[in-house]
């Protein structure tokens, strides 16, 4: 344990509570007329440094002692997000990836899991490429609520110093990662698409859309740990599991307040579509000029046992519920098949399906941006293509 | 009840791009206007009001052209608004910028029950901001809200959408609550709330009157780097026809594709 990055001379220190709130993490606090420190939370911002009026809060650390303070960090962590006792694909995905950077730092890397009864997840998360599973199994952690989450993983961030964590970008993940990282005073990168070990610095090379996807950015996080990020689902590939794989399962205790907030009902999500899952989509967007023309995509996607995605202009013009929408303000697909009728391709849409393994496109322009992305590209009248396409897959079907 | 609704200034995102020879942004020309999830939150904020009786205040970091959006929400019926703006503040990622919020509304009187957010913002698309000033206020959080309703001794419910469905979240003010746009249609801001909002004064708050600490600002506060922007990678074109000539040549190469990816026998 390092010593703590302030020191309180009592004899100056008269009491006014400037420092307590100044701190933005609350870990200073009365004792009677004295100021306290919880040192092992404190995370050497020295916001109470420049308020104490009175010069009784001094730095301990110079900038030296912070690049050691830096260097007890190791590891990579994977949030491993579970629900109802079932780890989420997008864990697994990032466990592929997390292999891959922990091989490159040659450190090892490490699933976390908040839930209760959940230690049957342990051997699927070393099969996927875990070398540690650490455990928070805690009857308060058995539904999500944003504080009791981050109190889990900071208190195990503090525990262990990991030097990378990293999360699916699912409601949760989002939700409580953002505020992990402001507890901890450290960088969070939403939403990566691509994830790197720097060979110089050794330092997280985080790369992420912006302005709608017209923009990538590479971002670091060099002064501050653990280096946070989360991944959209699909965007990374999972790997086959490995059962003769071992590793080591740790159980943590923690210590969690109540909840503030509590789910009173649950309702499971009204349409069964699941996009972000299914295999082939088949898309349309403005392009099919009315709601009736979706029902030709609806009959092409039940040949071959697809879902019907559709791009923005669909959702706003209130033809079809936002469950369906590819793209940025929608999901983010990976199928091995997307179909894109009428669908121009607009940056934000292609952001939403450029993984796809094959995209088939059909636009009556020539220019759509669509066909710069496509596999096959078809210019044409989807009122045509798509009736010829159904009618010869049903042919085939019948034959 | 004391309403903090918290709104950005950002680029109309679809005509932001890259200068591919400097590979720096090309700003020049593109329009800024209020982040669209913000337009709910400000609605959100405005409908409770309308139903239980609350002061809304509208808060926006940002340059003093940022002022615009701010007069927008009194138009639309905000009762106050103040600007948050200093050079100190330039560079801020989410956590600083999640900092200087909540230090603003640490300041706001009467205390603040509930703080609202749009789910994220266009332009960075992080959804960071909001949780993060959960976080600096000590505040229960609930995200991706649809519906929220609250009764007079500031008891909650929320419909959030969560990946699996919805969830109804009970709690007790004071919140964060950041809202999707299934939430509320926007309001037009009438002629005369623009009039009236011209005659409502917008302060600017700074380092000093935020007591922030100059330290945790801006650039100098940011945990994180932007090291390199770039032009997005294009996938290499692929096989291109004409079918509007002879549609079922089209459809045979489709047809043939699928065979060849095993979509289809």
């Amino acid at each position: 344990m390092s010593e703590a990055p302030i020191q309180i001379n009592p004899d100056l220190c008269r009491g006014c509570k400037k420092c307590v709130s100044a701190c933005p993490f609350g870990v200073l606090y009365m004792d009677g007329k004295m100021v306290m420190l919880k040192p092992d939370e404190c995370r050497g911002c020295l916001a109470c440094v420049q308020s104490c009026p009175f010069q009784a809060i001094t730095a301990v650390t110079p900038d030296e002692v912070d690049h050691e303070r830096l260097r007890e960090y190791h590891d990579i962590w994977v949030f491993a997000e579970q629900s109802g006792g079932k780890v989420l694909e997008v864990a697994y995905e990032l466990l592929a990836t997390g292999r891959r950077l922990a091989d490159q730092r040659g450190c090892a890397l490490a699933a976390v899991v908040l839930g209760h009864e959940i230690g049957h997840t342990a051997d699927h998360l070393i099969a996927a490429g875990a070398d540690k599973v650490i455990l928070a199994d805690d009857p308060l952690l058995a539904t999500y609520e944003a504080n009791v989450y981050t109190d889990a993983l900071h208190q195990l961030i503090l525990r262990h110093k990991p030097e990378v964590v990293l999360a699916g970008a699912t409601a949760i993940g989002r939700g409580f990662f953002a505020k992990v990282a402001v507890r901890c005073y450290t960088g969070l990168t939403a939403d990566c698409t691509a994830l790197a070990i720097d060979r110089e610095t050794t330092l997280l090379h985080q790369t992420r859309p912006a302005f709608g996807g017209n923009i990538m950015a590479t971002i670091m996080t060099p002064n501050h740990r653990p280096q946070m990020a989360t991944v959209r689902p699909h965007v990374f590939k999972m790997n086959s599991p490995n059962a003769s794989r071992t590793g080591e399962t740790l159980l943590e205790a923690l210590k969690l307040a109540q909840p503030a907030t509590r789910v009173t009902r649950k309702i499971p999500a009204s349409s069964s579509v699941n996009i972000a899952a299914a295999d082939i989509i088949v898309a349309g967007g403005r392009g099919l000029q009315k709601a009736e023309n979706l029902q030709l995509l609806q009959r092409l996607a039940q040949l071959l046992g697809g879902v019907v995605g559709v791009s923005r202009a669909c959702v706003d013009a209130g033809w079809i519920s936002a469950a369906h929408q590819v793209g940025q303000s929608g999901q983010t697909v990976s199928p091995k098949v997307y179909f894109a009728f009428g669908i121009s391709g607009a940056i934000q849409h292609l952001e939403g399906m450029r993984s796809a393994d094959t995209i088939i496109a059909v636009n009556n322009d020539p220019n759509a941006p669509i066909f710069d992305v496509a596999d096959l590209g078809i210019i044409g009248d989807l009122t045509e293509i798509i009736p010829a396409l159904a009618d010869a897959l049903e042919a085939r079907a019948r034959n | 009840m004391h309403i903090a609704v918290c709104i950005k200034q950002v680029p109309d995102t679809a005509n932001v791009r890259i200068n591919p020879e400097t590979n720096t942004l090309m700003r020049e020309g593109v329009e800024s206007i209020l982040n669209p999830y913000d337009e709910y939150a400000l609605e959100q904020a405005l409908a409770l009001r309308d139903e239980y009786g609350a002061k809304v205040t509208a808060l926006s970091m940002g340059p003093p052209q940022a002022r615009l959006i701010l007069r927008e929400a009194l138009a639309r019926g905000a009762d106050d608004a103040a600007l948050l703006s200093d050079r100190a503040f330039a560079g801020a990622d989410t956590w600083a910028t999640s900092y200087i919020l909540a230090q603003a509304i640490k300041q706001l009187k009467p205390k603040v029950d509930l703080v609202l957010f749009g789910k994220q913002a266009i332009d960075g698309d992080t959804a960071q901001v909001g949780p993060g000033v959960s976080e600096f206020l000590k505040y229960p959080l609930v995200t991706y809200v649809r519906n929220l309703q609250v009764s007079d001794t500031g008891h909650f419910t929320a419909e959030t959408l969560m990946d699996e469905g919805v969830e109804v979240i009970e709690g007790q003010l004071p919140a964060v609550v950041t809202v999707v746009k299934e939430s509320a249609t926007p309001r037009f801001a009438p002629l005369a709330g623009w009039m009236g909002s011209q005659h409502t004064e917008i302060p600017s708050w700074g380092v000093k009157q935020l007591k922030a600490v100059p330290d945790l600002c801006g650039l100098q506060g940011s945990p994180t780097r932007v090291v390199k922007i770039f032009a997005p990678p294009v996938k290499s074109g692929g096989t291109r026809m004409d079918g509007r000539e002879l549609p079922s040549a089209a459809v045979d190469a489709i047809v043939a594709l699928l065979r060849e990816k095993g979509a289809v026998k």
